[in-house]
């Protein structure tokens, strides 16, 4: 089944790329077909996000957004702005002047981002665009050229033991003329198509961190909405030179709904770290307790963000598609929002692909139903200028060295964010260099000695299993593990070299558990196991695990987290 | 032949439920919902029976809100032929309880004239179980519950018990089969065939329009939690042990 337009994931790019590109076919009655894969099981069933969000693409998106019926939820006003530095017991609020300008919100929303992208999913729905949930795309489809043609779905019904069981089907394959990818940060076959096409020749690594976020559901008498607060410092930060980047965010949304959260740089060092715990046990701090209390926890989940910034954005376009959204890396780091330039990458795909797929009528495949083997994958480059010159590279460029300057320490981090916010704004001439991918910072364990972490109460922190279940994740288990060891690595992970050298840093900075090390009950040696059916989905082990021995392969379609309120 | 199939939209198998705040419901907001198990084994028993070519048509009816008929479109894309959706916001997990939807069922099956009617066991919601049984009474035709086996040929069906299975047969056909869980595993709905379903037809029609009573004569008064678990104690001996279970927990 031929597509002129094949987007893979219905994320707030994924959809904003549909949507634009069918009111481009509406104004310009010209139709075009286009097919939106999502492999949740419902659109928004991946979506997660803090969320502060900044309306301009929505407004250029949907510009009468405000006044529609059924408008986008999109209604907590920020209404008040901290930012606290904290100490094991008490705090010191930063005033708000003294903050760079990203770092103020007015103008902008507390939102769930996950029904914002449903919202969107069913304006999708409206525009007669097909979105398929429950389908995930397993392999990037190649011409003889090596253009990109299209995406395969994964076969499903193959038991754990790689075995095609009698509900065994093959997947279907799906070519488009021009394919997107918005699967997200470190999309799967985003990652593929980066290496195959040098998209990466030249620019930095990404780099990335680990969010892990929680919904509560408060009393609404003590339901403040519009707040908005980000804390540094403690726990992770315990000095003003640590190198460990990472804070937290506590949003309140109305009507009483508290959204709650931990973010770490993937670029920490101590292997002993724990993302999860140390968000578990910030919760504790009294400024932070406060907001919960006479609270119900009633989402988790976690994913991982891009932090690389402007210079580690791939190359955007390659013959037959382009990246999209955070498969590209758009997000804003020192304003940590990624969602307005991800809409509106989306929405520029959009506009530099429409005019290049209805210039020769006979090549429409809304009509003719099929590809014609007379039109050659086109790249279009057009795609790749107009980022360049639109609002998303500005902002971006203005803070392309802060992100590197936590290397310093935090607060020369932040001193440095500052100054390039009031004064540089990125016209500085030097570029910090920041050439390590994550998995190579981590340093080995020997260096450091074991955190030791509080253990949970049941009324504020929780332990891992137990939130997990609140992320709703479900894999049908009767399938083989879609983490999958890299082959030339394999004896790395025989030889337990991440347990020996790193601590098995793969327990602590997974969010669900799933990589665990057993003791074999014959021979007492440890032996890594591997729980895939935890899986949230949020890439972490792909990026962290020492030597990224762990390829991360997409599982069999509607399985993963089911997050609603994230 | 012609098979009539059951299919409700309930809360996804995977989902952890609470309790609304009011306490008179579960909270079904945001939640996800998807077909329930048994019913997607009553749908494959029947796509099965077509491709063995022992029935010639299979009719998906659902009885639910406007959503449910994504759970009918499920059903066609796994391979019935056409649908029907009775329209209703009445909660299907408690407010239309067995004895309405049996009703209601009886109606479409006056309209269809089918030769079997494949029901879930039970719901994963009300956990009723009741529907079956009491639409085979309305109907005043054969029920074989709890099908582990259905042979239309020797017109038999074993059935699941507490100690193991039997079987039964059954005189004629019409009859009302509810599929339990080793009746088979359901297939996957493809991608191709969900893009052919979108062609297949849905008749929709308001429940309540079909004259029939849906009172219940039940109201739920209340839902709420079970309460926590408590943690677990050690005891030192096995005297500790018998002195907690006879003077603690009074079982002895």
């Amino acid at each position: 089944m031929p597509y002129d337009v094949l987007i893979v994931g219905a994320g707030p790019a994924g959809l904003a790329a549909a949507i634009r590109l069918k009111q481009l076919a509406i104004e310009n009655e010209k139709d075009i077909s286009i097919c939106v894969l999502e492999k949740g099981a419902e659109v928004g069933s991946h979506i997660l996000s803090g969320n502060v969000f900044e309306p301009r693409a929505l407004d250029e998106l949907f510009p009468d957004w405000r006044s529609m019926d059924d408008r986008p939820p999109v209604d907590t006003s920020v209404k008040e702005d901290k930012f606290l530095a904290l100490t094991e017991t008490g705090s010191v609020e930063i005033p708000n002047f003294l903050l760079p300008s990203q770092l103020h919100n007015d103008g902008n929303y507390i939102i769930s981002l996950n029904q914002l992208v449903r919202w969107m999913g069913t304006k999708a729905e409206e525009l007669e665009i097909e979105v398929f949930a429950g389908f995930a795309a397993s392999e990037v489809l190649y011409d003889e050229e090596g253009a990109v043609k299209g995406i395969a779905t994964r076969d499903v019904g193959i038991g754990k033991d790689g075995v095609p069981k009698a509900t065994f089907e093959r997947g279907m394959e799906l070519r488009a003329r021009q394919t997107l990818f918005a699967e997200g940060a470190r999309g799967s076959c985003s990652e593929e198509v980066m290496e195959k096409f040098n998209l990466r020749d030249g620019v930095q690594p990404q780099t990335y961190g680990i969010g892990v976020k929680e919904v509560w559901e408060i009393p609404e008498e003590n339901c403040n909405p519009g707040f908005v607060q980000h804390t540094l410092g403690w726990p992770l930060q315990h000095g003003p030179l640590d190198q460990t980047f990472g804070g937290s965010f506590l949003y309140h949304m109305a009507p009483n709904t508290i959204l709650i959260g931990f973010v770490i740089g993937l670029d920490y060092e101590n292997p002993y770290i724990n993302p999860y715990r140390e968000f578990q046990r910030w919760k504790h701090h009294p400024e932070i307790s406060k907001h919960l209390e006479g609270g119900e926890c009633v989402s988790y989940g976690a994913r991982v963000l891009n932090e690389g910034g402007f210079h580690a954005i791939p190359k955007l376009t390659f013959p037959g598609g382009a990246l999209i959204g955070c498969s590209a890396g758009f997000l804003n780091s020192v304003k940590i929002k990624g969602s307005h330039t991800a809409i509106k990458s989306g929405m520029v795909a959009a506009e530099a692909l429409y005019p290049k797929l209805v210039e020769k009528e006979e090549f429409i495949c809304c009509e003719s139903y099929e590809i014609s083997e007379d039109e050659k994958p086109q790249e279009v480059v057009e795609y790749q200028t107009a980022m360049e010159e639109s609002w998303v590279y500005d902002e971006l460029k203005e803070v392309r060295n802060c992100h590197a300057a936590f290397h310093w320490g935090f607060l020369p981090g932040l001193a440095y964010s500052g100054l390039a916010a009031h004064i540089l704004k990125g016209k500085e001439p030097w570029t910090l260099e920041n050439p390590t991918p994550d998995s190579a910072k981590t340093k080995p364990a020997d260096q450091y000695s074991e955190i030791v972490y509080p253990k949970p109460d049941g009324v504020f922190s929780f332990d891992l299993l137990t939130n997990l279940a609140r992320s709703g994740t479900a894999h049908n288990d009767d399938q083989p593990a879609h983490l999958r060891i890299k082959y030339s690595l394999k004896s790395l992970v025989d030889s337990n070299e991440s347990l020996k050298t790193y601590a098995g840093p793969e327990q602590r900075f997974c969010p669900a558990g799933v990589y665990e090390y057993h003791e074999d009950s014959a021979s007492g040696d440890k032996k890594l196991v591997i729980n895939a059916q935890n899986c949230v989905h949020c890439k972490c082990c792909s990026i962290k695990m020492p030597h990224e021995y762990i390829k991360w392969t997409v599982p069999e379609g509607a399985g993963g987290p089911n997050y609603a309120m994230m | 032949m012609r098979v009539l199939v059951g299919v409700k939209r309930v809360v996804d198998y995977a989902v952890k439920v609470r309790v609304a705040a009011d306490k008179k419901a579960v909270d079904l907001a945001n939640v996800k919902m998807s077909m329930n198990p048994f019913c997607e084994i009553a749908v494959e028993e029947a796509v099965r029976l077509k491709e063995a070519k022992k029935a010639t048509e299979i009719i998906a009816v659902s009885i639910g809100p406007k959503a449910a008929a994504e759970t009918i479109r499920t059903a066609l894309a796994m391979g019935c032929d056409r649908g029907i959706h009775l329209t209703t916001d009445a909660r299907t997990d408690q407010e239309l309880g067995p004895n309405s939807v049996a009703k209601l069922l009886a109606k479409v099956v006056e309209e269809e004239s089918p030769d079997a009617i494949i029901l879930g066991k039970q719901s994963i919601d009300g956990d009723f179980g009741c529907t079956g049984a009491m639409l085979a009474e309305h109907l005043k035709i054969p029920q074989c519950t709890f099908a582990a086996t259905i042979d239309f040929d020797a017109k038999t069906v074993e059935r699941e018990t507490d100690t193991g299975t039997e079987v039964v047969s059954f005189p004629s056909l019409p009859a009302v089969f509810t599929a339990d869980l080793r009746l088979n595993e359901p297939r996957y709905a493809t991608l191709p065939n969900i893009m052919k379903a979108k062609k297949k037809k849905i008749d929709t029609k308001a429940a309540d329009s079909l004259g029939v009573e849906l009172n219940e004569g039940n109201t739920v008064l209340e839902v709420f939690e079970p309460p926590p678990r408590e943690a677990g104690i050690f005891v030192d001996d096995v005297d500790g042990l018998v002195d907690k279970l006879k003077n603690e927990a009074g079982v002895l």
